[in-house]
């Protein structure tokens, strides 16, 4: 049986400990094509305009992957953490998505952990025996797609972006050589799906190294400082993705080894017009170099560009400035 | 302690009420103007939602007439209105307004901490006139919703244009006037009686429809530039799908109250279209969509502000519940730059195929 699964959303978090349960369970994985313009046309002709980029560009890996897999997994991700949200577009996508035409089976299950983590089992369960009704076979796929994760995430954590540690768990590294230490460091901020897809983002990280900056990422910072940092908020944040945004940006501002910050947000991404506010508040209170991109279906590569290019000579001035030259 | 709170709709009459009773310094911001809006978009975030930028205009204006306290209710997402509070909190102290910030919302440990915010601001009254104070306040939300619904009855049907909303306001006038329930009791019945005063024509072919969305767009008529009155001015009866003390009752009284419609209803008639909750008011928006259809409205309005979440799933979601029970959506999206002139236009091309609809199914009825 072939199960597809979207390049979006949170494949970026998720897609290992995915791959490894069902591969485990017999099942044979398929990734829809990485984004390109036509993945992107295809979203923004079946979503309604007012959805945010990164769920038009889900409408799009979704259509790419039908005729060609027998299930999509599709679940309904409410809540990965106690007291905490995803966003309100991913509790209504499954409905959203069903509406489409010729779609194959979807695996819908609820993943809600608002209240507890026992309830995570549960979901599990349900998708598992889908393929088997062998109980030790669900739950030791479980075991080892657990595992995959915990390594995919000190990968991330030892400062590789989700690429490179996807290709290390793969096993298909180059025999290339280790580049050499860039001049600063810049952290990016964002909802993983926006800076992680190169064609969403404008290859935006990959432009900063060539810029000469070394880019420092939330998913580089282990989750104890995330939450320390996050708890400086006068209110808990109540989304899981924003929250891990938060605490990252307060981290690296706080850094001095961090020349500048940059956010990027999506157009009419919700959660991100408020931490984005209060990043930037941060931010300016620090009197820290910071650059705010906003990203969506009309944004142009060479606008993107120009601002980079002057975001990194402010820093570079700053640093100047600072090294008293 | 001067207190303050933002405005939604004729929420003002219930909750200055209910404070009064309890003695409390009320400062009512001025009604949401442009003046209100330019205030915060200028100090707002730019993508945030428009009720954000309307709030944040209220306690600007509310300080100037000399308010230190900010009331403000609460929530634990996944909407950004939950978040409402501490953001403005953080702005208003950045532009020079410190005010204090009272937040009403489910407790994150236990329910002391309501208990101590709630001291604030009643403080040494005793809670059985808290008690006494909410209900209060509650008659007068009925009350209001009342004159609200009579005049959604009589505006397509008023004799001489106008008519019906010096009527309105009147009757809200007496409503907020009243100090106590025996003078609220007779508030009612004047206010009845000119409400019940207004000359109607006959024989005036009515449309109906429903308005539905998020509940801020919905019941602020400066948010949705009077979208009530216009449809009832172009011969329209409207429903709304929630009123203030529905989601009174449902959100700060447990459904207390019975016999009044709930959103628990509303969300179960969104299955199958969409089968779980999505923060706002996403489900009950497609489920009251799915209520009126079956109700027989010839169109449905749907009305929310710009990049809010859970109407843009719903919104995703409503041509499916259109096209199963063959009924016309409209969706309205509100924000700084809607203009009046372009909405109108709108609303008197939906009505037109609406009524040539009508019919036109009337006619093969016949």
């Amino acid at each position: 049986m072939k199960v597809g699964i979207p390049r979006a959303l949170l494949y970026y978090y998720y897609y290992p400990m995915w791959r490894t349960f069902f591969e485990e369970l017999g099942a044979e994985v398929v990734l829809s094509s990485p984004s390109t313009r036509v993945t992107l046309t295809q979203g923004l002709k079946h979503a309604v305009d007012e959805v945010c980029l990164p769920v038009k560009l889900f409408f799009g890996h979704v259509l790419d992957l039908t005729g060609k897999v027998d299930f999509i997994f599709l679940p309904r991700m409410v809540s990965v953490e106690h007291r905490k949200y995803i966003c309100p577009k991913f509790l209504g996508l499954p409905d959203m998505i069903r509406r489409l035409d010729g779609l194959p089976d979807l695996i819908g299950v609820d993943v809600n952990l608002y209240r507890k983590n026992r309830d995570l089992y549960t979901a599990i369960n349900k998708v598992g025996s889908l393929f088997t009704g062998n109980k030790f076979k669900i739950f030791r796929a479980y075991r080892n797609s657990v595992k995959t994760l915990q390594k995919y995430c000190r990968l991330l954590q030892m400062g590789l972006m989700p690429a490179e540690a996807l290709a290390v768990l793969e096993n298909n590294v180059g025999d290339k050589p280790l580049g050499y230490p860039l001049e600063m460091n810049v952290a990016v901020i964002g909802h993983p799906y926006n800076i992680y897809d190169p064609y969403i983002s404008m290859n935006l990280v990959g432009r900063l190294k060539e810029m000469g900056a070394n880019v420092l990422t939330a998913e580089h910072v282990p989750e104890k400082i995330l939450r320390s940092n996050a708890a400086r908020l006068p209110k808990k944040l109540f989304w899981s993705l924003g929250h891990r945004m938060i605490g990252a940006a307060y981290h690296y501002l706080d850094r001095q080894d961090i020349s500048g910050v940059v956010h990027v947000a999506a157009f009419g991404c919700g959660p991100d017009s408020m931490t984005g506010e209060l990043i930037e508040r941060h931010a300016r209170a620090l009197r820290a170099p910071f650059l705010n991109l906003t990203l969506d279906e009309h944004t142009g590569e060479a606008g993107i560009v120009t601002r980079l290019e002057a975001f990194l000579d402010m820093v570079r001035w700053k640093k100047a400035e600072a090294a008293g030259l | 302690m001067r207190v303050t709170f933002p405005h939604m709709g004729n929420l003002y009459i219930p909750l200055k009420a209910m404070l009064n009773y309890l003695e409390v310094d009320v400062v009512v911001p001025p009604p949401s103007s442009k003046k209100t809006l330019n205030l915060g978009v200028k100090h707002g975030p730019e993508f945030a939602c428009m009720p954000l930028k309307l709030n944040l205009g209220n306690f600007i204006e509310a300080r100037e007439m000399g308010a230190d306290t900010i009331i403000m209710a609460g929530g634990c997402g996944p909407c950004r209105f939950g978040y409402y509070a501490q953001i403005e909190h953080a702005i208003l102290k950045d532009i020079g307004c410190d005010m204090q910030l009272i937040v009403l919302e489910p407790p994150e440990k236990n329910i002391s901490e309501l208990i101590v915010k709630m001291k604030k601001i009643t403080g040494s009254r005793s809670w059985w006139q808290v008690i006494q104070a909410i209900r209060f306040g509650y008659q007068k939300a009925l009350a209001v919703d009342e004159m609200e619904k009579t005049a959604f009855q009589v505006r397509p049907r008023e004799a001489k244009p106008g008519a019906t909303d010096r009527a309105f306001s009147e009757a809200l006038t007496l409503i907020d006037n009243a100090a106590s329930q025996v003078e609220l009791a007779e508030a009612r019945k004047k206010a009845d009686t000119i409400m019940a005063g207004v000359a109607r024509k006959h024989g005036a072919p009515v449309v109906r429809i429903a308005v539905i969305g998020e509940i801020y767009t919905l019941l602020e008529p400066f948010s949705n530039h009077r979208l009530e009155r216009h449809l009832g001015l172009l011969g329209v009866e409207v429903d709304r799908s929630i009123y203030l003390s529905e989601w009174v009752n449902d959100h700060l009284l447990f459904g207390l109250v019975k016999n009044l419609r709930s959103s628990k209803d509303a969300c179960a008639s969104a299955s199958p279209y969409l089968c779980h909750f999505v923060g706002g008011h996403g489900q009950e928006t497609v489920g009251s969509a799915v209520n009126y259809a079956l109700a027989g409205y010839d169109g449905i309005i749907q009305v929310y502000p710009f990049t809010c979440m859970p109407e843009i799933v719903a919104q995703s979601i409503l041509p499916g519940v259109g096209s199963d029970y063959d009924i016309p959506i409209l969706t309205l999206i509100m924000d700084e730059h809607t203009g009046e002139a372009g909405l109108q236009t709108r609303l008197e091309a939906f009505i037109d195929l609406l009524a040539r609809r009508k019919e036109t199914r009337e006619a093969v009825n016949r």
